[in-house]
């Protein structure tokens, strides 16, 4: 809560900093790495300056793979050399996230996320480690995600023993103080406190209720009562179950000799006894119907439009020509999005959308643009259009040369550094596929013709199955909406803390 | 801390200090080449053959800043044309298309002169100048082959392709595989040799749409422009560089034109590229693409300086949204002696959970969910202001953010902060340097911004020294020379449905613990 809010903040001064790019959502397609192409390459173009310019081979290029190492614990472990610069880091992820809280305690795993670093360990505390790491200009830094939690340090080489021994002592020893847990419940009410007053932070979070429903494990959202709710015991207990070698991957990187490192991380981690895998998350997803919804927000000019409704899976088959797909709809300057809506209508400076996917659930098909109050519906109607577009007018050659070339051959850049390369291989490990997935990607790439898009835009897009959410400003928009179907109104106000009947914000008026 | 503790760190402090960055900056000598085009244009080469991909960083030494009055946003809205291709790229016909987009802007300037007449506007004649405008709009669309530049550099597999606009500068930058390094030099050259402002007014739109996004629909982008322009009464630097709504209305293509003319001008751009290349190898295809840019004259920067401020200016927002406080002290500009000395402050004050804003209205008060200090605001090359903001907790007020920052204000001008303290500054500038060094797009940012703004890109390192040389004393001086009552301009949030009249149970505000040992 407190970094959205500080990245809010950021953003808001950054209003110095104009992006000429669009950001599209989470549906970017994961790339890829490469086999280097042998032949030259020629663009097909019309520009007769860039068809004389040859472009040569792609020079040989065979990234280094971190060493994989399993423990007699169970636990797997990454190491990857890497001696430019005298730094050293590492980062351990356990399974079992935020998806896995009860419901009375939402926001559970970001107490713990917190304090597990904050609180410190049995010998020093949250502050005496600040202090310490501060004067090393290092790291130790812990968190969660809806999937995992980890614990991460970095420094510089020369203070690798020591910030190893407090990493070590973080982790196996962790005292979740008292004064912390509160002070981060503190920070989270006050992230609560404030999560209607950014059109983006309510229209992100609501449409993810629309797409899995709201007491779905993928949307369900922290109140002052379900954080009022967790203990310190709450803490240990997570840490207990979850933070056990078994149930863990580590990768260290950096500026090291892996024989030396390997030993290290034997001595240190080799003992440590068996525990268990963290179970898989148990929530029911129940979309919402197809319908408008609408949120009145009265201080905005602008509307956020998102419509939503399930993706896919990553090992879905259909993942390769969804991704080719999603970068016809909306990857880059020339993507169909971008050129008709926003380039050509001038309708919005922020569109974007496609049928995303995730490691280990379904993920969320979400289109979204924001544009002014008064062409709210001209919006909608024009993402749907679009939509409609992709099913009856398949890629033309042009659009899936485009599409495939820019996947391809950009694809080296999921390789392009060491850490990215052990990244990408902690991932493939953390969610069961297999080591040289990039690989595979890229020639499932290659594959994918115009009529596979045809075919999943036929089978997962379906515009008038789509829930509608438009958040802004309801005297501005006027009547746009009620032409387009029933509209309800969602309400958002925020549940008063326990005890309280509502004061102020958190009233209803 | 131990007293030994902190002996020992203060060696090895000393120790990361000498071997590292003569070494580096040794080595780093030997993968840089800097050049001077005939036409002006500086570009720095950097070898860093970690994988076969190379990152640029174009960088144009005029920003917001140099909008003109009443055009205000053009510089922005340039940088967006430059998306937009050339006399060779995106059209179906340039010799057609031109004459065109000449008959726009004749029918554009009609339009405005009808539109904004005080006396005797003809509503009718009005509508007919708007409809030959838009009809001659649609007339250009035909020859358009919609970004067709993007388009290029994008099926290239170029990541990360933006470009920003700051009051100071713009930037362009994006990453390609090593393979396309001629071609990425025949695209940045010919973006920059003859631009067309083909769609502009449709672009504007969409530039509108960015200003509703980042300003009018969001209360912090909103107080920001404001106390900003209360800040600065003769400086650009009280104007967004978004632009104001009227003038984002009205300002033409011919405008951005003329803007580019005038600033995009060789001498006053610098290019730098990191990645796999060989000097010898890149060196001709550069001075073959980007040697063609003419070269023309530097454009005069002498822009006004903002008067000594003699009173204390507040703005105070009502909004809905939750309370947030802000308030700027005017400080000298990024070439000052004193530079490195506001980095030192800023470092004490908001760096890290050991930083005094975390400490006193964080941690121990529970007042701010966020506090901060920090130069550059709204930018660093003119002079600007040093800020300090907090984010109050639910049933916090501003003004109580303002009696917690001022009590730590005040400690900076009547207290040496202490010798961790500032050997805590020191020793994270240094490490700070390094880990930056390890990503080609961060380097050519670098590597570009320092050159541009110093004349030298070893100037990076020497702040590092020059860092080292900051002393409890400079520190005072500086916080007692700047942070006074009638250099201050205050920004406020005040809401009108505050949170949590009273703090919800399990999260006690406003009462330090003592932490457990």
């Amino acid at each position: 809560m407190t970094k959205r809010i500080l990245t809010l903040f950021l953003a808001a001064f950054s209003a110095i900093a104009l992006n000429a790019q669009t950001s599209t959502s989470g549906t970017k397609p994961v790339p890829v790495p490469d086999k280097t192409k042998q032949a030259p390459e020629q663009t097909q173009t019309q520009n007769s300056e860039i068809s004389r310019i040859t472009i040569p081979p792609l020079p040989e290029f065979r990234p280094q793979m971190p060493k994989r190492i399993v423990l007699s614990n169970g636990m797997v472990v990454f190491l990857q050399e890497n001696h430019e610069l005298p730094v050293i880091g590492a980062t351990m992820r356990f399974r079992g996230g935020s998806t896995l809280e009860p419901a009375a305690k939402i926001g559970l795993t970001d107490v713990y996320g917190a304090v597990w670093r904050t609180g410190g360990t049995k010998k020093r505390t949250g502050d005496q480690l600040d202090d310490f790491l501060e004067a090393r200009a290092a790291k130790i830094e812990t968190g969660a995600t809806d999937d995992s939690t980890s614990i991460a340090f970095n420094c510089l080489k020369q203070d690798f023993n020591d910030v190893f021994t407090a990493y070590q002592e973080l982790l196996f020893q962790p005292e979740f103080r008292e004064d912390k847990v509160a002070l981060i419940k503190h920070q989270i009410a006050g992230g609560i406190s404030r999560r209607n007053d950014d059109v983006d932070e309510i229209s992100g979070r609501e449409a993810a209720k629309l797409a899995y429903g709201p007491n779905s494990p993928y949307a369900r959202q922290a109140e002052y009562a379900t954080i009022a709710a967790v203990t310190r015991q709450d803490l240990i207990d997570w840490h207990a179950k979850y933070a056990n070698p078994t149930n863990a991957i580590l990768g260290v990187y950096g500026d090291f000799e892996p024989a030396q490192m390997e030993k290290t991380i034997r001595d240190a981690f080799e003992k440590w006894p068996k525990g268990r895998k963290a179970p898989e998350p148990a929530g029911q997803i129940s979309p919402a119907k197809p319908e408008v919804y609408f949120i009145p927000k009265e201080d905005v000019d602008q509307s956020s439009v998102q419509m939503v409704a399930l993706g896919i899976k990553r090992d879905n088959p259909d993942y390769f020509a969804v991704s080719v797909m999603n970068e016809v709809l909306s990857g880059g300057f020339a993507s169909r999005l971008i050129s008709n809506l926003r380039s050509k209508l001038g309708l919005a400076y922020s569109v974007g959308g496609g049928v995303g996917s995730d490691f280990d659930h379904v993920g969320m098909q979400d289109y979204a643009m924001s544009t002014k109050s008064a062409s709210t519906k001209d919006a909608i109607v024009g993402l749907k259009k679009e939509l409609n577009d992709l099913i009856t007018q398949p890629p033309t050659p042009e659009e899936m040369k485009r599409a495939k070339d820019s996947i391809l051959n950009s694809f080296v850049f999921n390789f392009d550094s060491k850490q990215k390369v052990l990244m990408e291989q902690m991932r493939y490990e953390f969610y069961g596929f297999p080591s040289d997935y990039l690989e595979r990607y890229r020639s499932a790439i290659e594959k994918v013709t115009s009529d596979d898009v045809a075919r999943v835009a036929k089978k997962y897009v379906h515009p008038d199955q789509l829930a509608i959410l438009v958040v802004g400003n309801s005297g501005e928009i006027g009547d746009q909406l009620t032409s387009l179907g029933q509209v309800k109104t969602i309400d958002i106000t925020i549940p008063p803390p326990p005890g309280e009947s509502g004061t102020g914000s958190t009233a209803k008026k | 801390m131990p007293a030994i503790v902190r002996k020992l760190l203060l060696c090895s402090a000393l120790f990361l200090t000498l071997p590292l960055f003569s070494q580096d900056i040794a080595s780093l000598e030997k993968r840089i080449q800097v050049r001077k085009l005939n036409n002006g244009l500086t570009v720095i080469l950097m070898e860093r053959k970690e994988a076969p991909v190379f990152s640029f960083y174009t960088f144009v030494d005029a920003g917001s800043a140099q909008d003109p009055k009443g055009k205000t946003g053009l510089a922005h809205m340039f940088e967006h044309m430059a998306f937009k291709g050339t006399d060779t790229i995106g059209t179906t016909n340039y010799e057609e298309e031109k004459v065109v987009l000449a008959e726009i802007e004749k029918a554009y300037a009609a339009y405005i002169a009808e539109r904004d007449k005080r006396v005797g506007q003809d509503k009718q004649k009005l509508a007919e100048l708007e409809k030959q405008w838009k009809d001659l709009i649609e007339k250009a669309d035909k020859y358009v082959i919609r970004n067709q530049f993007g388009q290029f550099v994008e099926e290239n597999g170029a990541v990360g392709m933006n470009a920003s606009t700051s009051e100071d500068e713009t930037t362009y930058y994006y990453s390609m595989p090593a393979n396309r390094l001629e071609l990425w030099a025949y695209l940045e050259s010919e973006r920059f040799l003859e631009p067309v402002m083909r769609e502009f007014y449709k672009e504007r739109d969409v530039v509108f749409e960015e200003r509703r996004m980042r300003v009018d629909s969001n209360p912090i982008g909103r107080l920001i422009e404001q106390f900003e322009s209360a800040a600065f009464m003769a400086h650009p630097y009280g104007i967004a560089g978004i632009g104001w709504p009227f003038d984002l209305h009205t300002f033409s293509a011919t405008d951005a034109r003329a803007f580019f003319d005038k600033y995009y001008v060789p001498s006053n751009m610098t290019v730098a590229v990191v990645g796999d290349l060989e000097f010898d190898k890149t060196w001709p295809i550069i001075e073959k693409y980007f040697g063609r840019l003419p070269n023309r004259p530097k454009p005069d920067e002498a822009l006004t300086t903002e008067p000594p401020q003699n009173s204390e200016r507040e703005v105070v927002l009502k909004e809905t949204a939750q309370p947030v406080y802000i308030e700027g002290y005017h400080r000298p500009d990024y070439l000052s002696e004193d530079d490195l000395v506001y980095d030192a402050i800023s470092d004490v004050v908001s760096n890290g959970r050991t930083s005094r804003l975390y400490r006193s209205l964080v941690r121990d008060k529970r007042i701010a969910l966020q506090a901060g200090g920090f130069s550059g605001m709204p930018g660093s090359k003119y002079p600007h202001l040093f800020a300090f903001y907090a984010i109050p907790t639910p049933g916090h007020t501003p003004d109580e953010m303002k009696t917690a920052l001022r009590a730590e204000i005040e400690r900076l001008k009547n207290e040496d902060v202490t010798d961790d303290e500032l050997q805590m500054v020191k020793t994270r500038a240094k490490a700070s340097l390094i880990r930056s060094l390890g990503n080609n797009p961060g380097l050519a940012a670098q590597l570009a911004t320092f050159q541009a703004r110093f004349g030298d890109w070893r100037e990076l390192f020497h702040q590092v020294e020059k860092i080292e040389k900051v002393t409890k004393a400079d520190i005072r001086r500086v916080a007692n020379q700047t942070f006074t009552d009638t250099n201050r301009t205050v920004g406020v949030i005040e809401s009108t449905r505050m949170a949590g009249a009273r703090p919800p149970q399990g999260a006690p505000a406003a009462q330090p613990q003592q932490p457990q040992q």
